[in-house]
C-alpha cells in the first residue's frame, strides 16, 4: 500500500492538515501536498480508468507529464474536469472525483472492452464502423458518444475571474530549477530585465530531490540563497506557479499563472494569461523520465522512478512498502537510495544493461540490495494494484526466471529533454545516440524579428543530465562572468536504450505493453500501424491516437516513435518527432477569454439615447457592435404589433428614429472635391454648398460597398454619411487612398461619427413638431428637400438635413452627442400632441422597402453592382475615373444577363421567405433546378396591408407583370408578380412638402 | 504575432494594434487599362516564400499606413518605411540582398 | 450647458486603484502641417503650449496639446471653451490647408488613480509601461477598442476612448482594478 511516512517531506507542513474528499470519501493531507501526494498518502493509488479499455489507472508521475491521474475538481461554479492531480496543489475542502467509469471506479462495466482488446485495435473506428451503413447512426455513434470523452462538462457558470497581463522583458527564463536559477543570477547581474518563471509552486527542480551539492552547499540551501539574491535585484522578476504555455513569433510568449487555484474564492483572479514579449527566451525546462515498455506497465503501482523519489523526499509518501526498480540507466538507483533512506524495502533493482558498475549501482549494492544485471520485467502481476513482477532476460523472449513480490515498481527508461518551447516556433532537434534522446540543435534555433536566435536551451532541457554540466551550461549560455557555480554529483555510466522489454517479446506481451496509458495505445498498436502503411510518425500518431491525450504524449512519444522506427527498420532520427504544439499543458478556457465575458465580452456601442431606449421598451438588435432598437415594445405588445404601430404613426403623424449610429466623416481640403469624385460613383465636387446628395461607393472590383448622403458644408468641406456598420471601414478606405495612392492630394479626413447624436423626425407632422422647438425656419422655402441648414433649434446647436429614408416629410437633425439625450427628450415632449413615438430599425426597413430604397447588406452582398439595382442615375458618365469604374467595364459586369432589381408581389398577398430563389425551366449540370432570381428584402407592409418584396431577377425590369415561382419549404410554391419596386408614393409627393 | 515598428510614430507595435493590408507597391490600373493589366492589379499577388513587401496600418495607434519588408518563411523583418513611395528604399533593398544573397531582387 | 452630459455621468469604482469617468472635456482634432509657423501660433493661442513633438503631450493647466500622428494633434480645453477654441484655431490656420473638428462629444475620459495604476492598465493595453516616457501619450487599444492615455499626475493616468464604448471601457477598468488583482502584490 501507499502511505504517509512518519518523518520527512521537504514540501509538506505537518502542522497544517487539510481535509479533502475523493469520490465522497474523506481524506487528509497537508499544506504543501499536491492532490496526487495527498491521495497516495491516503493509500488511493487507483484514481481513474483509461479512455478506451477502462483499465484501472494509478498515479504514474509527479508532474506535468502525468497521463492517468486526472480528476474532476470542485463543485458548481468551480467544477472543472481533467485536473491533473500531480500539478494541482491541495487545499482545504477540495472535492475530487475520478473520471471515465460507470457505475463506479472499483467496478466499471466499460472494462469489458479490455477483454475484447483484439477487436479494438488501432484504427478500429475506421474498420469496425464502416458496415452496415445504417448501424453508424443507430448503434455505433450512440455507443461512442456514451463512452467517449474524459471527465464531465461543467454546467454552472464559472464563478471565478480571469485576466490577461501584457509584459515585456529582455530575457525570460522558463524553469526554476538550478539551471534557470543560475542563468537568472548571471543575467540579472548584467542589468538585463529578466523574468524567471516556474510552473510549480517551488523552486529548485530535481536537484533538491536528488541530493546534489552546489558550491559546497546542499542544493536546497543554494536554491534558497540564490532566490534571495534574485529577489534583491530590481531588474529580476520571479514568478512561481507560472507555466510557459507557448512560444510564438517575435518573442511572443504566453505564460499561464495559476494565481488562486490553491486558494479558491479568496478574491484574486483564478488565472492570469501573461502575454509576454521577450527579447530572448531561455528554456530551462528540464527533462522528463521515460517509462519502459513491459507487459502490465500500466497497472496501478507502476510509476516513474523519479516520481517515486519525489513522493518520498518531497511529500514523505511511499508508493509502496516493497518497490522493485527497473531501469536501463544509473539515475534510477537514486530512487533505490531514497527509498532505503526512508526505511522502505527495495527487493531488487532489475537493470537491463549487461553490467551495472557505476558509483550509484555500487552504492545501492553496498546497502544490500540485489542488482539483477541484463534482466527485464516479463510482466507485472496484479489487477488494480501491483502484486509482483516476473523477471526475465532482457535479451530473451520473456521466459520467467523468478517472481518477486512487491507492491510498487519504479521504472526508468532514460530521460527526454523538455523541448516543447524550443520547438514551438521552429527550433530543430538532433538525436543524441549516446544519451538516447532528442536534444535542441543549437545551430537551428527559432529565430526572431532580427533573424537571430530567439531561444536558447540550457541544462537538462539542453540534454545535460548532471548538475555540474547543467550549471556550467546555464551560466555560459547567458554570458555569465567568471566561473559557473560548481556542483558535486555522482558520475553515471551510460544508458542502454531499451524500447521494449524483453527485447524479443512476443505478441501476447506486446499486447500488454502500454505506450500511452491515457489513450490506451500499446506497442502492438504502433506495430500494426506500421504494418498497415502508416509509416509517417504523424500518420501513425493519428491512426493510433498515440500522444493525442490531454498529456500530449509527454511520456509516450519518444517510446512510440522508437517502436515505430524499429517496426520500419529505420533509425530514430529518420522517423523524427511529431510536431510540438502549444499549449505545453492544458490551460483554462477562462484564461484564454481573459476579461472578455459577460457585459464586456465584446464592446457594445451605445448611442447617447441608449439608456432612454432601454427604459422605453427597446427590443435590441445588434448592428455591428452597436445596439439599435429594432422596435419599442409597449406593455402586452408583440414585436410585430409594435413595428406596425410605429410605421402607422410615421405615415400618419410623426415618429423619431435614433440615427446616431450613421457614419459621419469630414472631408476637407483643396482636393476634397476631386477625391470624393473618385470615391463615389456620382459627382460630389459639383454639389452646391448647403445641399445634400445621395451617393454610392464601390470597391475596385466594382461591387457596391456603401451608400449615404453627402453634405457640402463649405467651399472646401464635405460631410459624408455612411451606413451604421460602414463608418470605420469607409474612413479607413479613404485614408488608405489618401496615404498610399494619392498622397500628394491636399485632403484631410476626420471621423466625427460619435460627435453627433442624430435624430430622424419623420412624418407629416415632422415640421410642426420642430417648429414647436423653434429657433429655425424650416419651411419648404427656407429648407427645401435635399438641403441642410445650421442653427439653434430649441436651444440646441443643430444641423438640420431635409432628407428622407421613409418617404415622408423628414428632417435629420444632428446635435452634439452630449446633448443628444436632452434633445431627444425635448422632441418627445414637443411631439406629445402628435402622439410622437420612437420607431426602430424594423419600421425603418419596412418603410424604405415600401419606397423601393435599397439597403446595403440586403440588396447588396458583395457581388452586386449599382447597375443591378437600377442606380445608373447615380453613376456619373462624365467622370473619367472613379473607384470601381474599370471593373464596371468588364464584359460580365455590363452583361444584360445580370439579375436586376424589381419589386415582387405575391398573388395571395402573403410573404415570400427571405432569400427564396425563383426557379426557371430545366436543370443545371448538378441536377438542380435552374434559377432566375432571388428575394433580397421581404416584409409585411402595414401601410399596404400585404406582403411586399424586392429581389434580383434575370431581365427583371423588362418583365413587369410576369408571374414567377418561388418554391419554399415542404413542396409549396409561392407565386409572385414582378412589379415596380416603389410600392408607396411613387411620385415622392409625401416627402416633398 | 509580429512586432513592427511604425515608421510614422516610432511605436514598436504589437500585431494586435495593426491592420494588415496585403502586398505593397501595387500599381493601380483604372479605366483604359487592358483586361490583363486590370486582372494583374486586382487579383495577381506574388505570395512568395521569402522576401515580401507588404502594407500595414497602425490602426490602433497613429492611424498611418506604412510598408514592411519581411521574410514570410522566418518572419524576419528587414525594415519598415513610409507608404508614400512606389518602390522599397534602395538601402533597404541592399540590406535584404546582403541577408538573402539568393533573393531575386525587387521587380 | 447643463443639457450636455457625459456618457456615464461620472461613475467611479474603487479597487486596488480608483477608476472614474472624468466628465466632459473639450477636445479638438487639428490636422495640418505640424511644423508650420501658423500651427505653432494656433496651438499657442488655443492652449498656451508649444506644438508637441512626436508621441508627446504638452500640458498647461486644464489645457493641452497631444501629438496624435504626423499630421494630427488633439487640443484639450475645458468643455465649455471648445466651440470658442475651434474658432481661434480656424482663424489662426486660415489660408493654410488644415482641418479643425470639435470632437469633445465623441470621446469619454477616464482617470485611473493610485500607486498601482499601471497594473490595471497593463491588463488591457499591449504597452510596456516601464519604458513609457514622461509626457508621452500612447495611442493603443484597451482590450478590443481604441484608446489613448498619458500619465496625468503622480500615480494617475488619464485615458480617452470613444464615447459609444464608454460603458465597455469602464467595465474593463472596473474588472482590472478589482482588489486582489494586483499584478505585482507587495
Amino acid at each position: 500500500m501507499s502511505t504517509r511516512l512518519q518523518k520527512g517531506g521537504r514540501l509538506i507542513d505537518r502542522s497544517r492538515a487539510m481535509s479533502f474528499t475523493f469520490n465522497g470519501r474523506k481524506m487528509q493531507g497537508y499544506a504543501g501536498d499536491t492532490l496526487a501526494s495527498a491521495l497516495l498518502g491516503a493509500d488511493q493509488m487507483l484514481v481513474g480508468r483509461s479512455f478506451k479499455y477502462h483499465r484501472p489507472r494509478g498515479i504514474m508521475s509527479s508532474g506535468a507529464e502525468e497521463p492517468n491521474a486526472l480528476v474532476g475538481l470542485g463543485e458548481g461554479g468551480r467544477f472543472e474536469p481533467n485536473q491533473r492531480t500531480t500539478t494541482t496543489e491541495l487545499f482545504d475542502g477540495a472535492v475530487t472525483a475520478s473520471q471515465n467509469h460507470w457505475p463506479s471506479l472499483e467496478f466499471d462495466v466499460g472494462a469489458i472492452n479490455d477483454k475484447f482488446y483484439r477487436f479494438l485495435p488501432a484504427g478500429f473506428y475506421y474498420k469496425t464502423f464502416m458496415f452496415p451503413r445504417f448501424a453508424w447512426k443507430h448503434v455505433f455513434e450512440p455507443f461512442i458518444r456514451q463512452s467517449a470523452g474524459l471527465g464531465k462538462v461543467p454546467h454552472a457558470r464559472d464563478e471565478d475571474r480571469y485576466e490577461y497581463a501584457y509584459a515585456f522583458a529582455d530575457l525570460v527564463i522558463v524553469g526554476g530549477g538550478i539551471a534557470g536559477l543560475a542563468a537568472a543570477l548571471a543575467a540579472g547581474k548584467q542589468g538585463k530585465r529578466v523574468w524567471l518563471i516556474e510552473q510549480t509552486a517551488h523552486w529548485g527542480g530535481r536537484a533538491v530531490v536528488d541530493g546534489v551539492q552546489i558550491q559546497g552547499q546542499e542544493a536546497d540551501e543554494w536554491v534558497t540563497e540564490t532566490l534571495q539574491a534574485l529577489e534583491g535585484m530590481e531588474n529580476v522578476t520571479l514568478r512561481a506557479r507560472t507555466m510557459a504555455s507557448g512560444l510564438y513569433d517575435h518573442g511572443y510568449l504566453l505564460m499561464y499563472e495559476r494565481i488562486a487555484d490553491h486558494t479558491p474564492g479568496d478574491g484574486r483572479p483564478r488565472h492570469r494569461l501573461w502575454r509576454m514579449r521577450a527579447g530572448h527566451i531561455v528554456t530551462a525546462t528540464g527533462a522528463i523520465e521515460r517509462p519502459l515498455s513491459f507487459a502490465g506497465n500500466d497497472i496501478p503501482g507502476v510509476m516513474l522512478a523519479s516520481a517515486v523519489r519525489d513522493y518520498v523526499v518531497n511529500w514523505a509518501v511511499s508508493p509502496g512498502d516493497r518497490t522493485v526498480i527497473v531501469t536501463n540507466n544509473d539515475d534510477a538507483y537514486r530512487t533505490a537510495l531514497a527509498l532505503l533512506d526512508a526505511g522502505l524495502a527495495v527487493p531488487a533493482v532489475i537493470d537491463a544493461r549487461p553490467e551495472a558498475k557505476g558509483d550509484l549501482p555500487e552504492a545501492v549494492r553496498a546497502r544490500g540490495v540485489k542488482v539483477l544485471e541484463g534482466k527485464g520485467i516479463a510482466k507485472v502481476k496484479g489487477g488494480k494494484r501491483v502484486t509482483g513482477v516476473s523477471v526475465c532476460l532482457q535479451a530473451g523472449e520473456g521466459a520467467e526466471l523468478e517472481t518477486i513480490d512487491c507492491d510498487a515498481v519504479a521504472m526508468s527508461g532514460g530521460w527526454s529533454p523538455v523541448v516543447h518551447l524550443w520547438s514551438h516556433c521552429g527550433g530543430k532537434l538532433n538525436w543524441d545516440d549516446k544519451q538516447a534522446m532528442f536534444r535542441p540543435d543549437p545551430n537551428r534555433p527559432a529565430t526572431g524579428a532580427d533573424g537571430e536566435a530567439m531561444v536558447t536551451a540550457i541544462g537538462s532541457a539542453n540534454g545535460h543530465l548532471t548538475a555540474a554540466d547543467v550549471l556550467d551550461d546555464a551560466h555560459k549560455a547567458v554570458g555569465g562572468k567568471g566561473a559557473a557555480p560548481g556542483a558535486v554529483c555522482a558520475t553515471e555510466a551510460p544508458i542502454m536504450p531499451v524500447w521494449i522489454m524483453p527485447q524479443g517479446a512476443g505478441p501476447a506481451l506486446r499486447f500488454k505493453m502500454w505506450l500511452d496509458p491515457q489513450n490506451d495505445v500499446k506497442v502492438s498498436d504502433i506495430q500494426l500501424a506500421a504494418r498497415e502503411g502508416y509509416e509517417s510518425v504523424e500518420h501513425a500518431k493519428r491512426y493510433t491516437t498515440l500522444g493525442m491525450a490531454t498529456d500530449q504524449g509527454k511520456i509516450s512519444n519518444i517510446n512510440g516513435l522508437a517502436v515505430l522506427s524499429d517496426a520500419l527498420n529505420q533509425a530514430i532520427p529518420a522517423t523524427g518527432t511529431t510536431t510540438f504544439r502549444p499549449p505545453y499543458t492544458p490551460i483554462s478556457m477562462g484564461a484564454i477569454a481573459g476579461e472578455a465575458r459577460g457585459e464586456i465580452f465584446q464592446p457594445l456601442r451605445k448611442t447617447p439615447m441608449h439608456d432612454w431606449h432601454e427604459v422605453h421598451g427597446a427590443h435590441w438588435e445588434p448592428v455591428g457592435h452597436w445596439r439599435r432598437a429594432y422596435c419599442f415594445l409597449r406593455t402586452g405588445e408583440g414585436v410585430h404589433d409594435a413595428v406596425n404601430r410605429e410605421i402607422r404613426q410615421v405615415r400618419n403623424s410623426v415618429g423619431l428614429l435614433d440615427a446616431s449610429t450613421l457614419g459621419k466623416i469630414l472631408v476637407k481640403g483643396p482636393d476634397a472635391g476631386k477625391f470624393l469624385d473618385m470615391l463615389y460613383t456620382n459627382m460630389m465636387s459639383t454639389l452646391p454648398v448647403g445641399k445634400c446628395r445621395y451617393g454610392l461607393m464601390c470597391n475596385e472590383n466594382g461591387f457596391l460597398s456603401d451608400d449615404g448622403v453627402v453634405v457640402r458644408l463649405s467651399e472646401d468641406t464635405w460631410l459624408c454619411h455612411t451606413t451604421t456598420g460602414g463608418a470605420d471601414r469607409i474612413h479607413g478606405w479613404m485614408e488608405d487612398w489618401l496615404q498610399c495612392e494619392w498622397w500628394d492630394w491636399k485632403v484631410y479626413t476626420a471621423n466625427v461619427t460619435e460627435q453627433y447624436a442624430q435624430v430622424a423626425i419623420a412624418g407629416p407632422n415632422a415640421r410642426k413638431l420642430l417648429d414647436k422647438l423653434g429657433g429655425m425656419d424650416l419651411s419648404k422655402e427656407a429648407l427645401p428637400f435635399m438641403e441642410w441648414r445650421e442653427g439653434t433649434l430649441g436651444g440646441f446647436r443643430a444641423r438640420v438635413h431635409r432628407i428622407s429614408f421613409s418617404g415622408e416629410l423628414s428632417f435629420e437633425v444632428a446635435v452634439p452627442a452630449s446633448e443628444g439625450r436632452a434633445f431627444w427628450e425635448a422632441l418627445i415632449a414637443a411631439g406629445e400632441e402628435f402622439g410622437v413615438m420612437p420607431y426602430g430599425t424594423e419600421a425603418m426597413h419596412i418603410m424604405r422597402a415600401e419606397k423601393g430604397f435599397i439597403m446595403i447588406g440586403d440588396e447588396t452582398d458583395g457581388t452586386v453592382i449599382p447597375q443591378d439595382l437600377n442606380l445608373q442615375w447615380a453613376i456619373s458618365k462624365k467622370k473619367e475615373d472613379y473607384l470601381g469604374k474599370r471593373a464596371h467595364e468588364r464584359s460580365f459586369m455590363a452583361s444584360p444577363e445580370r439579375w436586376k432589381l424589381v419589386g415582387l408581389e405575391t398573388l395571395d398577398g402573403g410573404l415570400i421567405p427571405d432569400g427564396a430563389y425563383a426557379v426557371a425551366d430545366g436543370h443545371n449540370a448538378n441536377g438542380q433546378r435552374n434559377v432566375q432570381g432571388r428575394v433580397t428584402s421581404t416584409y409585411y407592409s402595414p401601410t399596404l396591408d400585404k406582403g411586399i418584396a424586392m429581389g434580383l431577377v434575370k431581365h427583371g425590369p423588362d418583365r413587369m407583370g410576369e408571374v414567377i415561382d418561388f418554391p419554399v419549404d415542404d413542396g409549396k410554391v409561392v407565386k409572385a408578380r414582378i412589379v415596380d419596386p416603389v410600392f408607396y408614393d411613387k411620385d415622392g409627393e409625401k416627402q416633398n412638402v | 504575432m509580429l512586432i513592427l515598428e511604425c515608421p510614422c510614430c516610432g511605436v514598436k507595435a504589437d500585431e494586435t494594434e495593426l491592420q494588415a493590408g496585403g502586398e505593397a507597391h501595387l500599381k493601380r490600373y483604372g479605366p483604359g487599362s487592358t483586361d490583363e493589366e486590370f486582372d494583374g492589379y486586382m487579383f495577381s499577388r506574388k505570395n512568395p516564400k521569402g522576401v515580401h513587401f507588404e502594407r500595414w496600418r497602425h490602426a490602433y495607434g497613429c492611424g498611418k499606413w506604412f510598408l514592411a519588408a519581411r521574410c514570410t518563411a522566418t518572419l524576419e523583418v528587414f525594415g519598415t518605411y513610409p507608404a508614400q513611395t512606389s518602390a522599397p528604399p534602395a538601402d533597404l533593398q541592399a540590406k535584404i540582398k546582403q541577408k538573402r544573397p539568393n533573393w531575386e531582387g525587387y521587380k | 450647458m447643463s443639457k450636455a452630459v457625459s456618457a456615464l455621468g461620472g461613475v467611479s469604482h474603487t479597487g486596488f486603484v480608483d477608476v472614474a469617468e472624468a466628465g466632459l472635456r473639450g477636445m479638438i482634432t487639428v490636422r495640418g502641417d505640424l511644423a508650420s509657423a501658423k500651427m505653432k501660433k494656433a496651438v499657442k493661442a488655443a492652449t498656451g503650449t508649444a506644438v508637441p513633438a512626436a508621441r508627446r503631450i504638452e500640458l498647461n493647466g486644464d489645457k493641452g496639446a497631444a501629438w496624435m500622428s504626423p499630421d494630427e494633434l488633439l487640443i484639450l480645453v475645458p468643455y465649455d471653451e471648445a466651440v470658442a477654441t475651434v474658432e481661434v484655431l480656424e482663424k489662426a490656420l486660415a489660408g493654410e490647408h488644415h482641418l479643425v473638428a470639435d470632437v469633445s462629444d465623441a470621446r469619454s475620459v477616464f482617470t485611473v488613480k493610485g500607486a498601482k495604476a499601471s497594473e490595471a492598465l497593463m491588463k488591457l493595453c499591449p504597452v510596456d509601461f516601464e519604458t513609457l516616457a514622461e509626457g508621452e501619450i500612447r495611442r493603443t487599444r484597451a482590450a478590443q477598442v481604441a484608446a489613448a492615455f498619458w500619465e496625468s499626475g503622480a500615480d494617475e493616468f488619464t485615458l480617452v476612448s470613444f464615447r459609444s464604448v464608454a460603458g465597455y471601457v469602464m467595465g474593463l477598468l472596473e474588472v482590472s482594478a478589482r482588489k486582489g488583482g494586483e499584478v505585482f502584490p507587495a
